[in-house]
């Protein structure tokens, strides 16, 4: 895993972990950027941690550009010492999969996908090797999934499965990104799911749907009232299957103000993971139930 | 005092300087494209630099003002007129209660700063009056601007006929030149492609907003062969989703580069070229569609001589308007 550094112009500095992505490459990143919030260096703007990589904008009238990449450099050496743990939260997120609305936009932009004949749903079960959509239901929401993101448009979460490598499920994006996609849509490319956090375009494969909303500018959802966005680098997400009945029942008490996530403490230790990952994710699943 | 708008012009936002700090929970800086013009026109209604401003892209709106008021535009030439009467560019004027503010046809640039003495009083949200049209955030409802709007305005007390001086009007020149640092993943285009990319001359595609510029006409990229990296996705230009620096150059599918701007998209799975300096991130929301455009690459040192160069220009205006 070989660190690179990299000028984005005169105000940011790009850094990636490693080229493809792990575990061990996000939480690299992790300890590199929390040593850099810590360090309080003068001039630093904003610091955003991605999957496999992070990015730091700077202001060049205050901290000159190679004085920054200095300081970050000798960062990698402390953060390396740092042990990868996280006291952090998993949040319960109810899907409704294979739901009529991502089913009509996926048949509207068939001509933009691979397999114009089948449904995103059923094309990615059967590239994966899993028994149709209910075979797909069931790995998709088996295993928790790690926040290794937050971005493209406010509060989307980018999640990375957290299973061994040959068990993850993955999918080509889109051969042309559509220039719609419904607001909540839980969609996946490459190795990641993310939950569209309002309407737009997209080229992620979609699978199913969230009554939840996640990202609330108004800040009137009780559980958006602190901060707009639900999600941070870090959070860790357990889908849960509902059928339409509950989806529409969750919509209702949304509406009405009264629903609020199942979210509870959780602390995640990268050693203990790579040592037993199906031990840990039934450990970490089970804080949900108040264990 | 309000502002009613009679028509909204094609698209038109509130902005001031931006909300930086939120960009790792996706949400961009937003911000006036063009921050020089956007200055200029504030510090002539005698307004503090960062007040929040209209921006008007390529049509102008109708606006109804319901007390006196100074108000500069500036920016693109968009004329602006009283009543039917044309008023100069880049110098305050006044406007009176019931009188409405209008605009000609575009002769120049892409978009105008339209200041009004006290600034557009919209709420402060996340630091900033900003609209960040995507998120439905900041600026008038989340959204551009719809007849029938009721503008709020603060309480503000400009004078009429002060003039940027024309030299420190900055806009591009034709062919535009955008100062680009190459990185990021510079690497994944072969040698030949790289000295392609800064010889041709580009095109703006009609796809160009405040999320991002793209432009054509340009050679296809070859890349550099490879094995894709666990995540990435199987097309060449794809990479493990990342962040993307404001001026990063992506080129998806290696054929059209986008310049993400002020609105942009915070990460994403497609390469980058190298950013565009900070300097000339103005120049580009001046840009109109098919508008010939060149990237000029230059040395840190030279990007760094360029942001020093555009202070000196916001300096000067600064100290004309005092």
């Amino acid at each position: 895993m070989t660190t690179r550094y990299s000028f984005g112009g005169d105000e940011h500095i790009f850094v990636e972990c490693d080229e493809e992505m792990s575990l061990e490459a996000f939480f690299k990143g992790l300890s590199i950027t929390n040593a850099l919030r810590e360090a309080q260096i003068r001039g630093v703007t904003e610091i955003c941690p991605a999957n496999a990589s992070f990015q730091v904008r700077f202001d060049p009238d205050v901290i000159a550009p190679e004085d920054m990449m200095r300081e970050l450099k000798a960062l990698e050496a402390v953060a390396q010492s740092a042990p990868a743990t996280l006291d952090t939260r998993i949040i319960e997120v109810p899907v409704f999969y294979n739901d009529p609305w991502t089913h009509e936009t996926g048949q509207r932009f068939r001509e933009r996908h691979q397999d114009p004949t089948s449904t995103d749903i059923e094309y990615t079960a059967r590239i994966n090797g899993l028994d149709g959509i209910d075979g797909f239901i069931a790995a998709h929401s088996g295993a928790p999934w790690f926040v290794s993101m937050v971005g493209f448009v406010a509060g989307l979460p980018f999640l990375y499965q957290m299973t061994d490598r040959s068990r993850q499920i993955q999918s080509p994006k889109y051969l042309r990104p559509r220039t719609d996609t419904p607001r909540l849509t839980v969609g996946h490319g490459g190795c990641f799911a993310c939950i569209y956090s309002v309407r737009g375009a997209g080229g992620y494969q979609m699978f199913g749907i969230t009554p939840m909303p996640i990202y609330d500018p108004a800040q009137q959802t009780p559980y958006l009232r602190d901060f707009m966005c639900l999600f941070k680098p870090g959070d860790i997400v357990k889908w849960k299957p509902i059928d339409r009945a509950e989806y529409d029942h969750t919509v209702a008490e949304v509406d009405a103000g009264r629903w609020m996530p199942r979210i509870a403490p959780v602390t995640f230790s990268l050693a203990e993971f790579q040592a037993d990952i199906d031990g840990t994710n039934a450990r970490v699943m089970e804080a949900l139930n108040g264990h | 005092m309000v502002i009613n708008v009679v028509k909204p012009g094609l698209s038109t936002t509130v902005q001031d300087l931006g909300r930086p700090g939120y960009y790792h929970i996706g949400i961009p800086t937003s911000g006036g494209m063009d921050m020089l013009s956007l200055a200029a026109a504030n510090l002539a209604v005698g307004n503090p630099a960062g007040a929040a401003v209209l921006e008007a892209v390529f049509m102008g709106p109708e606006l109804e003002f319901t007390a006196d008021a100074v108000v500069a535009v500036t920016g693109a030439d968009l004329p602006p007129k009283v009543n039917g009467v044309e008023q100069p560019g880049w110098e305050s004027f006044p406007v009176k209660k019931g009188q409405v503010l209008s605009f000609g046809f575009l002769k120049a640039g892409a978009r105008a700063y339209i200041a009004v003495s006290g600034g557009i009083d919209v709420p402060v949200v996340l630091g900033s009056r900003s609209t960040y049209t995507l998120g439905a955030l900041g600026g008038f409802h989340g959204r551009k601007l719809q007849a029938g709007d009721v503008l709020p305005v603060g309480a503000g007390a400009g004078k009429a006929g002060r003039s940027v001086p024309a030299a420190l009007r900055r806009m591009p020149g034709s062919p535009a030149e955008l100062r680009m640092l190459p990185g990021l993943y510079w690497h994944r285009i072969t040698e030949a492609a790289g000295k392609g990319f800064f010889e041709d001359t580009w095109k703006v595609a009609p796809e160009a907003d405040r999320i991002g510029y793209r432009f054509k006409a340009g050679h296809p990229l070859e890349f550099v062969p490879r094995e894709q990296p666990f995540g990435a996705g199987s097309d060449p230009s794809n990479i493990v989703d990342a962040c993307y620096p404001y001026g990063s150059v992506q080129v998806p599918g290696g054929t059209e580069p986008i310049v993400l701007h002020r609105d942009a998209v915070s990460g994403g799975g497609y390469f980058m070229l190298g950013t565009v300096v900070s300097a000339d991130m103005d120049l580009i929301g001046q840009l109109q569609p098919h508008m010939p455009t060149r990237f000029v690459k230059v040395t840190m040192e030279q990007a760094l001589q360029a942001r020093h160069d555009r202070k000196a220009v916001l300096d000067g205006i600064t100290s004309a308007l005092a």
